[in-house]
């Protein structure tokens, strides 16, 4: 296989990997950030629902990120986890909560259930920001001496990370909304259809923000946008134009879909949303694995290790994508209160 | 310095507290899952709806006790960072591949038939479903395969060089198939078999006790039993196929699990009690069988074993720690097979519900399986001390650049946070279990409603009218 680029082949399937995680864990954490908004129990029964046969599919794409970085490229994996060190402990312990709240709730009664729901509510927020932190954290660089950490316990405690924090927040409340969409009906329908409306607004003001701030953070990424403030150099910033018109393009379907009675394409919109986004932010970073200081090259792990794991990956990949698809397709159609299990 | 030695020893306890807390729920849910797939299947076969109640009883227990197996499992995956990642830095080239294929082959499997399991009985009939519990049950058993073999392979390591002090792979198969794995395996999925065994035989128990479904805990109790007089004997031999295999790989351990620190040309004895004192290196108030010892480890009264004082005191484990821990997992191996015989032989010969005293102690034996799978892990971790890749890589020098505070501070809150979601998971757990399976909750109701345990309060459901 010596005239594969294996690393940049595993970088390209991590990005997938992680693109994936965000799709569809991003959109049942949204519905756990919308729950408590939900305006009867009724209607929280039915948000739980929807997403209680597939969050557990969901959230091994994130266990695919944090192993395939491990194998793929155990350095950037062995500097990268200590520099997040907390953000990814308020993470795991906030999924915890939110994960066992799924069947500890139904088990539960009158007090004990209110407490679960807010462990869903709040397990949900505080996983998505923490992972908004861990975003933050990687895109203003992570301080590396001789490719190991080197940096302090807080360094991910910046304004910028907070900022991304909450934006994926607001994503992901935007992917939950979506999500509502195609799941429910009526009058819970069109609350979600509300909810999917403010939720963009929010969202698109903070990528917004976040990529006026990227190129103050660090040269390289000035310079590949074109914004060494105060300068501003349109050659390079010119040919870049298409990325925010496509980004308004995008976002003016995606509210007019949530304005009308379309059911999937709020959902497929919001994807596209959050592809531009994942690829500005890509082009930002590359060819970096750990910012600014880790390339993709550097951190891979040795040529035969990364061969063996790809032909797993290339044989269970579509194995795994088929019989996902095949668990969603059981489970299409409108979710009613009774759809739990006995 | 000292901050360091707190920090590793800190990070050693997180480990240890993370993992043995997880570890809990696989060894529940493996063997649980294949239990329940028997269920499905005898009803398939025979028609009788009684396996299906069965079924659904242990199903919601088997749902709570995966999602936390699940939870736990998922911060294991980024323990290896965030306190390892200088073992995480040398040896990725070769567990990294091992896990991966946990993830690519076991956990997707799992995590995405588990929703068919638990929500698609409706939707995709007896036959699939049936199919999606099998595929549950054998995604547990390749997950096994996977997570033994990466850490058989820091125990026993085969098929690598080392270069600038990374780990590099030269033969897979030698990885995967290292000397210490095929006695892991077969040794910890008997366990896990053996740990459900003990739960349903408790669970069981506890209903005929009560005189609560008598016919259905009959049932559990009659496999529990069967289970048990077939599988305890072959999980002795398989214990003590793997304690040979220590023997030819690990001698430190094995000197450490046995109390020796002398070395024993035959004749070597058997202790039975001791407190082994590693200053001293000696035990303090040893009771042993003389002779016993070289036939019990080598099959022959003239076999060598070798001990510790071979070896300098910087490569001794914690003594005391692995010596009790096996002994305590032997006792329960031996509990295990004196349960399983006496209820068999009760069940042939007499009315089991007349002995009150035995079922007793059924029920109080639940807990059996979990101490004997975690001890056992003990003595298989702990003897791999001072190296996490024993003989080649040294704990002190596994860990990340990271505080002793730090590692401290995440110790303290997840000992908080498990012990919220623990105390919780077993209160719903004991609850369920207390209640029992009920009968024909599989059949379809008559008429479609609520579920008691979905329906909202009152409360809700009016506030619900006025405002709509």
């Amino acid at each position: 296989m010596d005239y594969v680029d294996l690393p940049m082949v595993w970088a390209f399937l991590l990005a997938i990997a992680v693109f994936m995680y965000v799709l569809l864990d991003g959109f049942d954490l949204g519905v756990g950030i919308l729950f408590p908004f939900a305006e009867s129990d009724g209607d929280r029964d039915i948000m739980m629902n929807s997403v209680a046969p597939v969050w557990d599919g969901n959230e091994t794409w994130l266990i695919l990120g944090g192993g395939g970085l491990f194998a793929a490229f155990p350095k950037a994996y062995a500097a990268l986890m200590p520099a997040v060190y907390m953000p990814i402990g308020f993470m795991l312990i906030a999924l915890i909560f939110r994960g066992v709240a799924f069947e500890f709730r139904f088990k539960a009664s009158g007090s004990g259930r209110r407490i679960w729901d807010q462990a869903f509510h709040w397990g949900s927020v505080v996983a998505t920001f923490a992972q908004g932190l861990v975003l933050g954290a990687l895109v203003q660089g992570i301080n590396l001496e001789q490719g190991r950490f080197a940096g302090g316990m807080f360094d991910w405690l910046t304004p910028f990370a907070f900022v991304t924090g909450c934006a994926l927040v607001w994503g992901y409340t935007l992917l939950g909304a979506c999500w509502l969409v195609i799941k429910t009906e009526g009058r819970l329908q069109a609350w979600a259809r509300r909810a999917g409306l403010v939720a963009v607004a929010v969202t698109l003001l903070m990528m917004a923000v976040v990529s006026f701030w990227v190129p103050a953070l660090d040269a390289a990424a000035a310079d590949r946008w074109g914004l060494r403030y105060p300068e501003i150099d349109w050659s390079t910033l010119l040919p870049l134009t298409p990325v925010p018109v496509l980004v308004g393009l995008v976002a003016w379907q995606l509210v007019r879909s949530l304005r009308n009675e379309s059911t999937y394409s709020p959902y497929l919109w919001t994807v596209a949303l959050f592809m531009l986004g994942y690829v500005g932010l890509l082009i930002g970073i590359f060819p970096y694995l750990v910012p600014y200081d880790l390339s993709i090259h550097e951190a891979a792990a040795a040529p035969n290790s990364q061969g063996l794991l790809l032909v797993g990956a290339l044989v269970m990949l579509p194995v795994i994508l088929a019989y996902t698809a095949y668990v969603y397709w059981i489970f299409r159609g409108k979710v009613t209160a009774d759809a739990g299990y006995h | 310095m000292t901050d360091f030695l707190d920090m590793v020893l800190l990070a050693r306890l997180q480990f240890a507290f993370v993992v043995s807390f997880h570890i809990i729920f696989p060894a529940f849910t493996i063997g649980l899952a294949s239990y329940l797939a028997m269920l499905e299947g005898l009803h398939l076969k025979t028609g009788r709806e009684i396996y299906m109640d069965l079924y659904r009883f242990w199903v919601k227990i088997f749902a709570v006790s995966f999602g936390m197996g699940v939870v736990s499992g998922l911060v294991m995956s980024y323990q290896f960072g965030t306190n390892w990642s200088l073992f995480s830095e040398k040896t990725g080239n070769i567990l990294g591949p091992l896990l991966g294929y946990e993830v690519l082959t076991a956990f997707f499997l799992e995590a995405s038939f588990l929703g068919i399991m638990l929500f698609g009985r409706k939707k995709v009939g007896p036959v699939l479903h049936f199919a999606s519990t099998c595929i549950v049950a054998f995604g547990t058993l390749i997950s096994a395969f996977w997570i033994l073999a990466a850490n058989s392979w820091m125990q026993t390591p085969a098929g690598y060089e080392i270069r600038d002090g990374i780990f590099f792979a030269t033969d897979w198969l030698e990885v995967i198939f290292n000397p210490s794995f095929p006695y892991r395996f077969v040794h910890m999925v008997l366990a896990a078999y053996l740990t459900t065994s003990t739960v349903v035989a408790s669970v069981a128990a506890l209903h005929l006790l009560r005189n609560t479904k008598p016919a259905h805990a009959m049932v559990m109790f009659k496999m529990a039993m069967g289970f048990l007089v077939v599988v305890v004997p072959l999980q002795i031999l398989a214990g003590h196929e793997h304690g040979a295999n220590v023997y030819e790989h690990q001698p430190i351990k094995l000197a450490a699990m046995e109390g020796h620190w002398e070395t024993w040309n035959g004749n070597a004895p058997l202790l039975l009690f001791g407190m082994p004192n590693q200053e001293k290196q000696e035990n303090d108030y040893a009771v042993e069988i003389p002779k016993v010892g070289s036939w019990i480890v080598t099959g022959s009264f003239d076999g060598t074993i070798r001990g510790l004082k071979e070896w300098p005191a910087s490569e001794h484990p914690p003594v005391a720690i692995v010596f009790w821990s096996f002994r305590i997992m032997v006792g329960i191996g031996m509990l295990m097979l004196f349960i399983g015989y006496v209820g068999a032989f009760l069940l042939w010969r007499t009315d089991i519900t007349r002995h009150t005293l035995f079922l007793r102690l059924c029920f109080m034996s639940g807990p059996a399986g979990f101490l004997a799978v975690i001890t056992g892990w003990i003595t298989a971790e702990v003897g791999r001390q001072p190296y996490t890749v024993y003989g080649l890589l040294r704990t002190v020098d596994s860990v990340s650049p990271v505080t002793a505070s730090a590692v401290g501070t995440s110790l303290i809150v997840f000992v908080f946070v498990y012990s919220i979601v623990f105390t919780a998971g077993s209160y719903y757990l004991f609850k369920l279990a207390w209640a029992g399976p009920s009968e024909g909750e599989g059949r379809p109701p008559h008429k479609p409603k609520l579920a008691t345990w979905m329906a909202p309060d009152e409360g809700d459901v009016a506030a619900a009218e006025v405002r709509s």
